[in-house]
């Protein structure tokens, strides 16, 4: 009944054999072992299984492992490269983080936002993350976060 | 990587805003939470959930599912209960003649709400374990059922518990009565609201979940579970639910996403998974998806209330009388009794002089999820109440909001003050925060601006909320004396290591909070020793001593003042070794920095490490004196502490749409002492957001026949990112007098004062409309009808 699959994870080849409806957010989690990716909803509202696929921020609960095959996967593990991502500095530098739980989802969004608009203003900001939910900060430091960020990669 | 901070040792830390050392695992996804464990064998635990409000079992049939592959077995209450536990859901608040209704571990004969438990599956993997799900027929007849707190009161409502007529679970006051009636009978004005509290789901983003390990052989049960408080869990587990000796129960809480209350609660579906692990002899998981989160978690709120305050004819406040409905929901959550009760009538005076208040509170069954302890609990209801109906008595009265307040404030040199509703405010300064909030916001200018908005056709309008909260419930016996089954000390272990480096083990729970941070500055102010060598551990009952773990913004006040409590008697058994190393007397010996020296001589010293050493090798201590160097406190607090502050809100209001636009939102807070602004910042954003959440956006939403309407993130407004402003925060410092660190707790502050806030600036931008009240969440339909009615 698997379906072969083979794709990149985090710069690694990964091939297996998975049921076709296996969404690519259990695949990371149960097959792999990558838990940095959270599920919080069953609706895809949440956006804490957020990750990169070719480049691009999907949500992994909304993907079927099968659809990612011969796609490149970037989780938040696979961020930090001898020293941590500018998002993941900025997120701790500015406290955009309580209990961690959407920080992952909500890190890789930011990285997004900022590859398609590398200068957005507080407004773009705050509407570039709408599809992913935070109930511990306000939002507020998030915003920081993201702004120190385009800063450092800015510059 | 980029290392920690450079915090320059110990000097300092306290007060300072260091970046939290939980972050690093947080920002990498190493951290892990309960769902992201793995055992050897482990198996899946999925739970049946009763599609109806109110229904009777006639029959269930497991057959098919229990026929699917890879399903190790369904179970029902039936199953339970020959297994000889006591199976049992308690509640660990009693108040006088209150009704206390059976609730079991699953469903025996009747449900009485959607997502009461009916049965459990236990599978290999995740998947299979839904699936099996599908494959239970359970054949229900279905009853009426009844949502709304105050009509399930009316005669003929459906009954959720036959034992209690009229729905009524408990019946409860505060104040005296008499002396409030004769002042509403001299007042010159009275203000007059019915206000509905909506009720609200708490949407940590992670979802509960627990892990259950029973090993047969010792009888011992490791659970890992999503808690706020592993030891509360621990002891209900062993006396309620699972019947297993307490001492046989290790409760783990791994890294914890959220909880606002909603992890504080004992609930059927951890206690299920431990069961279920004691059946099928593997570790079993369950973790709740987000549906079933909205399904069980404890909702907060859901008050219907008829308030009333009184004036005399300058404005003074003269008495509050309040009546109130309170939704329990289906079952009485483990606290949910003091909720609308001794966390809200007890808050009735808010900041204020108030010679006379009468609050009367029915709390109600109704066939929804159990109500609980939610972000504030009580707290922000009572606020809601005071703060509205001081509003309205502005407007009665002709006098600004902002000098009705000031004239009714409890006067500085008045603490302490005793309430009228049972609480002595230790501490305050409100003109204070009030004074600070309408300078930063330009109040004067704003009502200029409003007005020459209002020429243009442009609804502006401010909102204050001078709030004040109780939190860090205690002292014990009191608590005690008011219903609870539980204790409100805090226990702290500081242990300082042969070579100086110093281990914290801390009785509070942390769930988001920095505790493994903020807590380790106080242990370097109070010790001397740099902030890196000292490491703080919780949330683990099989390492730490008995505590009662974090909620009700009690972690710094209670779980901090014992850990300084436990750090001054580590400095006190280091003075005597060091005297005795120095050749000097104890009164002698001054401490600073880490370093024992004799006054005026600071040359010759003994580090707190050099003490350490000695106290391990015991080869030279004074007589009487035990070796090595930790000590142990079970800090039972004095009072409550009772931070207070201003909000204040601005809103413009579209008239074509009625859309709400909240402008600026200004927070002034006093919450004493600050461990770290940062974080303290961190938590009033937090908590401003759930407060506007629940004012704009949020509520839970049942039909007539108690169906939830509002169940998925798709129909419940969790805010967005775009649905707030950046938040403003300034503070004054008035210390608590009664705790060693003067510390107040911050946690639910900002979730306590802006509903408040937000809604009074909606009722003045809409005052030319002749709007008096507005229930919440101020939806642009409500904004518009009221705009246009």
């Amino acid at each position: 009944m698997g379906i072969s699959i083979e794709l990149e994870i985090n710069g690694a080849s990964v091939s297996k054999e998975v049921e076709p409806r296996l969404l690519l957010a259990y695949f990371l989690r149960e097959e792999l072992g990558l838990t940095g990716t959270k599920i919080g909803c069953d609706t895809s509202q949440c956006g804490s299984c957020t990750i990169l696929l070719d480049g691009q921020a999907v949500k992994s609960c909304t993907v079927l492992a099968v659809q990612a095959d011969g796609g490149s996967v970037t989780t938040i593990e696979g961020l930090a490269n001898g020293e941590y991502h500018p998002m993941q500095q900025a997120f701790w530098d500015n406290h955009g983080l309580q209990c961690g739980y959407c920080t992952p989802g909500m890190i890789i969004s930011c990285i997004d936002l900022l590859n398609t608009n590398p200068q957005p203003s507080e407004e773009e900001i705050r509407h570039g993350l709408e599809g992913n939910l935070c109930r511990c900060t306000g939002y507020h430091n998030i915003v920081r976060a993201v702004q120190a960020a385009a800063e450092t990669m800015n510059g | 990587m980029a290392g920690a901070n450079n915090t320059n040792g110990a000097q300092g830390v306290f007060g300072s805003s260091i970046r939290r050392r939980e972050d690093p695992e947080l920002i990498t996804g190493q951290a892990k939470y309960t769902d992201d464990l793995q055992l050897s064998g482990m198996v899946y635990c999925t739970i049946l959930r009763s599609p109806y409000a109110h229904a009777r079992i006639r029959s269930i049939d497991a057959s098919q599912a229990e026929a699917l592959d890879g399903v190790l077995g369904v179970f029902t209450a039936k199953d339970i209960e020959e297994s000889g536990i006591p199976g049992a859901i308690p509640v660990g608040w009693l108040l006088p003649d209150m009704k206390i209704p059976e609730h079991y571990m699953l469903v025996k004969d009747t449900t009485r709400y959607v997502g009461d438990g009916v049965a459990i599956v236990v599978a290999e993997d995740q998947y299979t374990a839904h699936d099996a799900l599908e494959l239970i027929w359970v054949d229900y007849d279905p009853l009426d059922g009844v949502a709304d707190p105050h009509k399930a009161t009316v005669e003929g409502a459906p009954l959720v518990h036959e034992e209690a007529p009229g729905n009524i679970a408990f019946d409860w006051e505060i104040g005296d009565q008499e002396k409030t009636d004769a002042a509403f009978a001299n007042a010159a004005h009275i203000a007059s609201l019915d206000i509905v509290n909506n009720r609200l789901i708490p949407n940590a983003m992670e979802p509960r979940a627990a892990l259950a390990d029973y090993n047969s052989i010792t009888g011992e049960l490791i659970l890992y579970m999503t808690t706020q408080n592993p030891h509360i869990h621990r002891l209900l587990m062993s006396l309620a639910s699972l019947g297993l000796p307490e001492h046989k129960i290790r409760v783990i809480a791994p890294e914890v996403g959220g909880g606002f209350g909603s992890k504080i609660h004992h609930y059927a579906d951890e206690a299920l998974s431990a069961w279920a692990s004691m059946q099928v002899g593997r570790p079993v998981k369950w973790t709740a998806t987000r549906t079933e989160t909205y399904l069980t978690d404890a909702h907060g709120r859901d008050h219907v209330t008829h308030g009333e305050l009184a004036l005399d004819a300058e404005g003074r406040f003269i008495g509050l009388r309040v009546d109130t409905y309170a939704a329990m929901g289906a079952y009485l959550s483990t606290f949910a009794p003091a909720v609308p009760t001794y966390l809200y009538g007890t808050l009735m005076s808010g900041e204020y002089d108030l010679p006379a208040i009468y609050c009367h509170v029915y709390g109600v069954f109704t066939h929804t999820v159990p109500v609980d302890a939610y972000r504030g609990a009580g707290r922000p209801e009572a606020t809601f109440v005071v703060e509205r109906l001081v509003d309205e008595a502005a407007r009665v009265s002709g006098i600004d909001p902002a000098e009705i307040r000031r004239r009714n404030f409890i006067a500085p040199d008045n603490f302490p003050y005793a309430t009228q509703v049972a609480l002595e405010y230790d501490s305050g300064n409100y003109a204070g925060t009030l004074d600070k909030a309408l300078a930063t916001i330009g109040y004067d200018d704003f009502r200029k601006e409003q007005a020459a908005a209002r020429e243009r056709g442009q609804h502006l309008g401010i909102g204050l909320s001078a709030y004040i909260e109780a939190c860090g419930l205690a002292p014990s016996a009191v608590v005690g004396s008011l219903g609870a089954q539980a204790g409100q000390w805090e226990s702290a272990v500081v242990r300082v290591h042969a070579t100086g480096k110093v281990t914290v083990y801390s009785g509070c729970s942390g769930h988001g909070q920095g505790h493994e941070t903020t807590f380790a500055q106080i242990v370097a102010s109070a010790l001397g020793v740099p902030y890196e060598d000292i490491d703080v551990i919780e949330g683990d009952s099989g390492v730490m001593p008995h505590g009662w773990g974090t909620y009700g913004s009690r972690s710094a006040a209670t779980g901090g003042s014992a850990i300084a409590s436990a750090a001054q008697k580590v400095v006190d058994k280091a003075r005597t070794i060091a005297a005795h190393l120095l050749e000097a007397s104890e009164e002698d010996l001054a401490f600073e920095d880490g370093q024992f020296f004799v006054k005026g001589s600071p040359d010759q010293t003994q580090s707190l490490p050099d003490v350490a050493l000695q106290a391990y090798l015991a080869h030279n201590l004074p007589k009487g004196i035990e070796p090595a160097l930790e000590a142990t406190s079970f800090y039972d607090p004095a009072n409550f502490v009772f931070p207070f502050g201003t909000h204040i809100a601005i809103v413009e209001i579209c008239s074509r749409t009625g859309h709400v636009t909240l402008q600026r939102y200004l927070a002034v807070d006093d919450v004493g002492n600050v461990i770290n602004p940062m974080i303290v910042d961190g938590q009033v954003h937090g908590g401003i957001a759930q407060g506007v959440g629940q004012s704009l956006y949020e509520t839970a939403v049942y039909d007539e026949s108690a169906n939830l309407l509002s169940g998925t993130m798709l129909d419940y407004a969790v805010p967005k990112a775009h649905f707030l402003p950046s938040f403003e925060t300034d503070r004054t410092v008035t210390p608590c007098p009664h705790n060693p660190l003067g510390v107040k707790g911050v946690g639910e502050a900002g979730t306590i004062a802006s509903p408040a806030a937000v809604v009074n600036a909606v009722v003045d931008a809409l005052s030319p409309f002749g709007v008096t009240h507005i229930d919440m969440p101020v939806t642009p339909e409500k904004v518009w009808n009221a705009m246009h009615s």
